[in-house]
């Protein structure tokens, strides 16, 4: 079956599959920040956000620059800046869609 | 708080993921015949996401869950239901929103899987048969491991409210009718089981309704692990500051047997005996699982970049089921990421795609040490090439500093944003 459906895919589907590990990576947020960064409560949300701003958001709780974080600078200091980025993008393209 | 239903995530996401996919150029959405089929079994916090996210990312495949209970019933949380701070309908939610994804969810119990024929059997229903299955069992309890243990449950004598629901809500009305002046016992396994912190948190806010209700009770922790096994300073802290007098914590406490007829704990050095007893049984994957377990008797073994089964192909198993990676805990959180990455690449084999190697799970897990405080444990986890597992980041993860009021805003927070993720 495999081989057929391989044979079907677009390369629209392709392109789609080169940012899979971003989107997985992006769904482990939305276990606190909501689906697609969709949050009720206290949480932020984080959907629709500028791609450029959630990354510099990001880079500075890894870096300790945001002093009143509790858990964020936490999980950002897992991940390299190139992975932080492509979260960011999955994120934006989220919102887009 | 606002009353906002954890149900209310919009159409949008569902919608626009199937329009993505037509531009594609893929098989019709909706009316069309399914490129595969997948089935889950179970609709906890693994089992429903992996459903709700394989549905989301793919909808050209067949999403059936099966489950056996009406409701879902979240363990996190489930605490404060025993505080007095929280009632059950607080916690409980309907599978019902997961139709929005085009999850066909079955309520039924699965009697067995059978791989030959890839099918899973079901009790009532007739056989579902996939090309991918996902077993999200949660735990069972080993109640044969203590002597007198399972007559004690069976009797209603003693409750170990691990799985949410009715034995949450016995074991409030146990606690309510306990007399002040009464030592009440938390019995905690020996570590690997579901939720780490857990039993502390439960020691911690049941002691904080005998502080406002019942403030001559005590509360006995009977530990079999040599010392708290999740966030110990912080909840050492919380102990001697708010419960001084109230909280005893005994290591190395492992129980042998029970004696339900005089309610009397057996370790191995002396006999405790306490008006109430909670006890924590030791566990092993749900006993549906039980032939794809690999892992010292009780867990199954999973490659973590697929979470395919290390006995079975095509089966892949997910949440406290799994023999857990280094520093991985049994958590509702873990179950909810190890659905979206076991999701990703179900959806990859099955469609020819490239599986994602480079997996990355995270955790956090908040608990609660009065009716409003709180605090988090966090790690991140990556795939280790060397080791062929997912081990911790050094560096990162950690505690809180301190616990607070904020965190537990952010606790009920999480816990809604969770809901909503897992069941839509």
């Amino acid at each position: 079956m495999s081989t057929a459906l391989a044979a079907g895919l677009s390369l629209a589907a392709i392109a789609q599959t080169a940012e899979r590990p971003g989107r997985t990576w992006a769904a482990t947020c939305a276990a606190c920040h909501g689906s697609d960064g969709k949050a009720q409560g206290a949480i932020p949300s984080i959907s629709g956000r500028d791609t450029e701003q959630l990354y510099r958001t990001l880079l500075e709780f890894k870096n300790g620059q945001r002093p009143t974080a509790t858990v964020m600078h936490q999980h950002a200091k897992g991940y390299t800046d190139d992975e932080l980025r492509r979260i960011a993008q999955a994120f934006a393209a989220q919102a887009a869609r | 708080m606002r009353q906002a239903h954890p149900m209310s995530l919009s159409r949008r996401h569902f919608l626009g993921a199937g329009a993505s996919l037509a531009l594609a150029g893929c098989a019709a959405v909706g009316g069309g015949k399914p490129i595969a089929r997948v089935v889950v079994v179970g609709g906890g916090y693994g089992g429903a996401t992996a459903a709700k996210y394989i549905r989301s990312w793919d909808p050209r495949i067949e999403v059936t869950l099966v489950e056996r209970n009406e409701f879902f019933v979240s363990c996190p949380i489930s605490n404060l239901v025993l505080a007095g701070t929280k009632r059950i309908e607080d916690v409980t939610l309907p599978y019902t929103g997961l139709a929005r994804y085009g999850v066909k969810v079955v309520r039924d119990e699965v009697t067995a899987l059978d791989f030959d024929s890839k099918q899973v059997r079901l009790a009532r229903g007739d056989p579902l048969p996939y090309d991918r299955l996902i077993v999200a069992p949660g735990i069972d309890f080993q109640f044969d491991k203590v002597p007198g243990l399972a007559a004690a449950d069976a009797g209603g004598r003693v409750h170990h409210a691990w799985k949410a629901g009715p034995q949450t809500v016995a074991l409030r009305r146990q606690l309510e009718a306990l007399p002040d002046g009464g030592v009440f016992a938390i019995a905690i396994p020996k570590a690997p089981y579901r939720c780490p912190p857990g039993p502390y948190e439960r020691a911690s806010v049941i002691a904080h309704y005998f502080k406002q209700s019942k403030p001559r009770s005590k509360l006995v922790i009977l530990d079999a692990n040599p010392d708290v096994v999740s966030k110990k300073g912080l909840f050492v802290k919380a102990w001697s500051e708010l419960y001084p007098g109230i909280i005893e914590y005994r290591p190395n406490s492992e129980l042998v047997e029970f004696d339900a007829q005089r309610n009397v704990a057996r370790l191995q050095f002396e006999d405790f005996r306490a008006e109430l007893f909670n006890i924590i049984p030791p566990q092993q994957a749900g006993r549906i699982a039980q032939p794809l377990v690999s892992v010292n008797n009780q867990w199954v073994g999973v490659d973590f970049q697929t979470f395919e089964t290390a006995r079975v192909p095509g089966v892949h198993v997910i949440g406290d089921a799994t023999a857990s990676a280094p520093g991985m805990p049994k958590s509702g959180f873990m179950a909810n990421n190890h659905a979206k990455v076991a999701a990703d690449s179900v959806i990859a084999l099955l469609t020819g795609a490239p599986v994602n190697r480079e997996t990355i799970l995270t955790n956090t897990c908040y608990s609660f040490v009065s009716d409003t405080e709180a605090m988090h444990v966090a790690s991140v986890h990556k795939w280790d090439a060397a080791q062929k597992t997912v081990v911790p980041v050094a560096g990162a993860g950690g505690v809180s500093a301190a616990r607070s009021a904020l965190e537990g805003e952010y606790a009920l927070s999480w816990a809604r944003n969770i809901w909503a993720d897992t069941l839509g």
